[in-house]
């Protein structure tokens, strides 16, 4: 919790500040001010692809999928969780609980659909977390090794 | 001196007293809870809480003595296995525990307690009071069964000739080349068929034994939890845990009413040698056909071949079986006598459509077979309608077992809820 905390606060303190060098936005938007288009394209998304597993609440389904609740994996290193979608994911304790099922890879969705969903998923269900980019997503599927 | 005179008379009036409170409160007996455990029952039933386990409690057992034993999917304090002695209320308090290891298989059998890890069936000797003599020596009768994490538990039941039954479930949902992977096509024969995906026979009284051991009782069953021995007509039945998914690996095919309403959890009634199929097929409830299998060529509406075995009776998709009980008792109306108790642990793979089942359902039998429409016997598990449709079950059935004045015991493997279910009209 303490280290998800940090990272969110070091989130906060780097992005906007990046972005700053660039274009002077007139108001300071917080990193967890995201996109509300990438967040509606990402619940289409979580729908039509997640939604079966992880449940319409995120809440998962006991000892089988996990939830998407304040996980480790979902509100921290964008790296490894942009990883969960493109090589799925078994036999990996959440939080401490085993789950049965089996993550399938998610990587016939796009950069753009990644990117949303996992925007999505980041700022629901009770998580708080900075937006995911296509940009993002690319570079770590380009470097990704199965 | 003055001791002695007083004593026997201060022991009488104590006696006295207690008598009085005796008579006046009446001797402790059964009844079921004021609301019934909370459970929706047929008029004429009702039931109470035994224990509140705290534990993920899966299969329990009863001895011929009243003993319960609840095999808890995680061990709780070190505990796989909780002991429970009712009282004369029939509230129990856990007494003990052993087995350090999580499992769901548990079954007791002349004199002898059988319970399973994920891997392994381990026996108990159990002495004239139905208690366990070697807690922490048990026989391992079986090792090295396959685990893969998916459908790993080891269901068992013994038959009326010292066999012993396991199910190892499939680490897979429709063996496909990438397991639950969208469009990914059916390998080859299915060749986890070899080591999984059916039920096991071994001996009940050997330790050691292993695959080579053992023989491949029946094949083509994705998963089994329930499982009971019909002693009717001496024949084994299981309960298969059908597929999932397949609008999410077939979305052009299926969408997600009819993903949420195929394939059928089916009963099959097993011989020596039966293949029920999978995963080359699936039933469809509305047909009443043996559809063949999208991973495997089928399009929803092309047949599966005709020699795989037939269901024996089809319930609603999805709604996990987990338990499966040959009710012989007395205590329940004739009705009931050698039908079926299943345990239906309830959905998730119906979303987004609303999640069904945790409930207990009653199959009628006739002469060793499914004879007439099931119905719900135990029901609201879950607690609210809300919480049934969206999944969030405040229990989940998932065990049963007969006790020995014909009452059904209900384990839950969500709150850890040991329930009792009796026939109360007089
Ligand atoms: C077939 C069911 C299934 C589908 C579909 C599925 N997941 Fe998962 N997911 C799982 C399972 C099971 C795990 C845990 C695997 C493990 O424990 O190793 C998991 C793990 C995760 C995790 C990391 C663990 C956590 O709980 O934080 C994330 C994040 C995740 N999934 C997101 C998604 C998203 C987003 C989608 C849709 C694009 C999706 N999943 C689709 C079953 C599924």
């Amino acid at each position: 919790m303490k280290q998800t905390l940090l990272i969110l606060a070091v989130l906060a303190g780097c992005s906007p500040a990046a972005f700053a060098q660039k274009k002077p936005t007139p108001k300071a938007t917080s990193a967890t001010s995201v996109p509300t288009a990438a967040v509606l394209k990402g619940r289409a998304v979580y729908t039509q692809y997640c939604l079966t597993c992880h449940q319409a609440d995120g809440g998962g389904v006991d000892g089988m999928n996990p939830p998407l609740t304040k996980t480790d994996y979902v509100l921290g290193d964008k790296t490894r969780l942009t990883k969960v979608l493109l090589n799925g994911l078994q036999g990996q304790d959440i939080n401490g609980e085993e789950y049965h099922n089996v993550m399938p890879s998610q990587d016939y969705l796009n950069d753009q659909q990644m990117a949303d969903v996992l925007t999505y998923v980041r700022n629901s269900f009770g998580n708080k977390a900075s937006a995911v980019t296509a940009a993002e997503v690319k570079a770590v599927r380009a470097t990704n090794k199965k | 001196m003055k001791n002695s005179m007083t004593r026997p008379l201060l022991f009488t009036a104590a006696i006295a007293g207690s008598l009085s409170l005796y008579s006046l409160v009446g001797k402790p007996v059964l009844a079921p809870d004021p609301n019934n455990a909370g459970l929706k029952l047929p008029a004429g039933f009702g039931a109470l809480v035994v224990a509140e386990t705290g534990g993920r409690a899966r299969h329990l057992t009863v001895t011929p003595e009243g003993n319960i034993y609840v095999k808890l999917n995680r061990p709780k304090d070190g505990k796989g296995i909780l002991e429970l002695h009712p009282a004369a209320t029939g509230k129990a308090t856990v007494t003990g525990g052993f087995g350090g290891y999580g499992g769901t298989g548990i079954y007791a059998k002349d004199g002898y307690l059988y319970a399973s890890s994920d891997e392994e069936v381990f026996r108990y000797k159990l002495d004239a009071k139905g208690e366990v003599t070697n807690p922490a020596q048990p026989e391992k009768i079986v090792t090295g069964l396959l685990n893969r994490g998916e459908h790993e538990s080891k269901s068992i039941v013994l038959d009326n000739a010292g066999n012993l039954y396991v199910n190892i479930g499939a680490y897979s949902n429709s063996c496909q080349g990438k397991d639950r992977q969208k469009g990914s096509m059916g390998i080859a024969n299915c060749p986890l068929l070899d080591s999984a995906g059916g039920i096991w026979q071994f001996r009940a009284d050997k330790a050691g034994q292993t695959y080579g051991t053992g023989t491949r009782f029946a094949t083509g069953l994705r998963n089994v939890v329930g499982l009971d021995w019909n002693a009717q007509n001496n024949q084994l039945f299981v309960m298969q845990h059908g597929r999932d998914q397949l609008h999410d690996i077939f979305p052009e095919m299926y969408d997600t009413k009819q993903s949420a309403e195929l394939p059928a959890e089916c009963m099959y009634a097993l011989s020596k040698g039966a293949n029920a199929g999978w995963p080359f097929l699936y039933y469809d409830p509305a047909k009443h056909e043996k559809i063949l299998a999208p991973e495997y060529g089928g399009d929803g509406q092309k047949l599966a071949d005709p020699k795989y075995l037939e269901p024996a009776a089809a319930y609603p998709a999805h709604m996990a079986p987990d338990g499966l009980l040959f009710y012989t008792g007395t205590m329940f109306p004739e009705k009931y006598r050698n039908g079926a108790f299943i345990a239906f642990h309830g959905s998730w793979n119906r979303a987004p459509e609303p999640q069904k089942g945790y409930y207990v359902v009653f199959q009628p039998f006739k002469d060793g077979k499914p004879n007439g429409q099931w119905e719900v016997f135990a029901d609201n598990f879950a607690g609210s309608p809300e919480k049934l449709a969206s999944g969030r079950a405040d229990h989940k059935p998932c065990g049963l077992a007969q006790g020995p004045d014909g009452s059904l015991y209900v384990s839950d493997d969500k709150a850890g809820t040991i329930y009792r279910i009796m026939y109360t009209k007089k």
